[in-house]
């Protein structure tokens, strides 16, 4: 069975703009894919219905055989839980600190500090931001601060990582340093990863399974792909 | 234990929270101090005018001047049907001889022409003095009173009277309004600067919201954080009120204050501060955790 599945999924909004149309895609456990597209495309809405920060208005979205378009508001979190997300603008608390952030879930979940500890401190080795555990967000650079994310993100080892343009805020060096910090992640633990981006050059240079997007519609599905197979999104 | 560690930690993030937005803090408490601080002083006020229009009531007599050849007996029979009086609260019989001497020791006129009627010769009236229960009915009252057999004339300043009772009844009205409408000001003005407070951090509540907080967990330390922010608000007025209200009590109670005001007189600050307190506490706490609340469930809804 798929890791990943939406079968026939659309997603029209409230204002009437169309999403999604009629996407059926599949992901296998342990996977890198890389969604590109335009603004507008529709690869936002389809990475947010992975983690159920939209409803399809219609079709089935599946994560690990959960069919989570089914899930009620207040059971959620069970499912974010199980999945870690890295975002564009961080996300970040801004006043706490490293170390208090990447704590932040767990300790939500109600573990015991004893037990955070070294979980907290083995994300952040694995960032290569241990020294740092101190600071607060605004101490640290666009890259630091991604990182933080990313720990935050891999501090529950997740089955599945969902980055929403990781690299948005970060310069060329830095964006290829974390794209090759997430591609690590993927081989070294198996988490799946699926990643929404603008950034040719990372895409080209890993050369992962590539959908592309367009007007809300899956116009293609390359196992090997890159934007030189699309040269004209 | 999972609950005790979550409850222990957002008991513990509130705190830090309080710190950590401090001036978003001080807005709170500071509007919390001035509201609960007017709601303190119309509960003052209000009790403060009910007791005096009650104190004023209860001086309020009718004078019940019995014929003047009235016996012993009768002046009995009427004394046992005035207390079976509806309304009645209490009965003070004042005879006629009584009334002579009182007013032979008044001053030297009285006793001069106190001492031109003879022996058995006495013009004055054998009296009852009657308080009611509820002033409101003293116009009933006295009429059932003029039926009763032997009573010649029956005094208690009609108009005067009718007036009074009028007027407490507006004051009393308006006192209670006055508090009512103060508290609910109070709750829209504490819930609202909370809410500003929560609005200001809805990322924060975001951000809670993706990593897979539970909304439960979101919403317990913003719930905490308003309690604390109206309890904290509410301390300030609370001392206000028991200094202040005890400073003036003691001012008006001083000797030279109660011959020039006669009839204000403040109540026991013991029987009215504490209670004060207790009510601008709850408020505070209360409308700061539904305040809260209310603001961080907008938040949490998809």
């Amino acid at each position: 069975m798929e890791f990943i599945e939406f079968k026939n999924c659309s997603k029209v909004y409230k204002n009437g703009v169309t999403a999604l149309t009629n996407a059926n895609l599949s992901i296998k456990k342990g996977d890198f894919v890389f969604i590109i597209g335009h603004t507008a495309s529709g690869k936002s809405t389809l990475i947010k219905l992975l983690y159920r920060e939209e409803k399809p208005t219609s079709g089935i979205v599946s994560v690990g055989g959960v069919d989570v378009s089914k899930l009620r508001n207040s059971k959620i979190y069970k499912l974010r839980r199980k999945i870690g997300i890295v975002f564009q603008d961080f996300k970040l608390l801004p006043k706490l600190t490293v170390y208090e952030n990447v704590a932040y879930p767990l300790a939500s979940y109600g573990m015991k500090g004893s037990e955070i500890r070294p979980l907290v401190l083995s994300a952040l080795e694995k960032v290569s931001l241990k020294d740092r555990t101190r600071s607060f967000p605004d101490q640290l650079s666009g890259g630091e601060q991604q990182r933080v994310c990313i720990a935050r993100a891999i501090v529950n080892n997740p089955k599945l990582l969902i980055c929403d343009e990781p690299t948005g805020n970060l310069d060329p060096d830095t964006s290829k340093e974390i794209m090759d910090l997430i591609n690590k992640i993927n081989k070294k633990f198996g988490t799946t990863v699926v990643t929404a981006t603008h950034d040719k050059d990372i895409v080209n240079c890993l050369k992962k399974r590539v959908i592309v997007m367009k007007d809300g519609l899956i116009e293609g599905d390359y196992l090997k792909g890159g934007y030189k197979n699309n040269e004209n999104i | 234990m999972r609950i005790f560690r979550i409850i222990g930690r957002s008991i513990n993030s509130s705190f830090k929270s309080i710190f950590r937005n401090f001036s978003l803090s001080m807005a709170s408490i500071t509007c919390t101090i001035i509201t609960l601080l007017l709601v303190s002083i119309g509960i003052l006020l209000s009790y403060n005018i009910n007791n005096i229009t009650k104190d004023i009531e209860n001086e309020l007599t009718i004078v019940i001047l019995m014929d003047k050849k009235i016996t012993s007996e009768e002046l009995d029979v009427a004394k046992t049907t005035l207390k079976s009086v509806d309304n009645v609260e209490n009965v003070k019989f004042n005879s006629k001889e009584a009334i002579k001497k009182d007013l032979a020791s008044q001053n030297d006129t009285y006793a001069k022409i106190v001492e031109t009627w003879g022996e058995d010769e006495n013009p004055l009236q054998d009296s009852f003095v009657i308080t009611v229960v509820n002033v409101k009915d003293i116009n009933e009252t006295a009429t059932t009173i003029k039926n009763i057999d032997k009573v010649d004339r029956v005094k208690y300043g009609e108009s005067m009277v009718n007036e009074l009772i009028n007027i407490f009844d507006v004051v009393k009205n308006a006192t209670i309004v006055l508090v009512v409408a103060l508290v609910l000001v109070t709750t829209f003005l504490i819930g609202n600067t909370i809410k500003i407070t929560i609005f200001s951090r809805r990322s924060e509540i975001d951000i809670m919201r993706l990593v897979g907080t539970s909304n439960t967990v979101i919403k317990l330390p913003f719930i905490i954080e308003g309690f604390l922010l109206g309890t904290i608000g509410s301390i300030i007025p609370i001392l206000i009120t028991i200094i202040g209200y005890t400073y003036a009590f003691n001012s008006l109670s001083s000797a030279e204050m109660t011959n020039i005001l006669n009839v204000i007189k403040l109540t026991e600050p013991s029987s009215i501060v504490y209670l004060t307190s207790l009510i601008l506490l709850i408020i505070g706490s209360v409308v700061g955790m539904l305040g809260s609340l209310r603001a961080v469930r907008r938040y949490l809804t998809i």
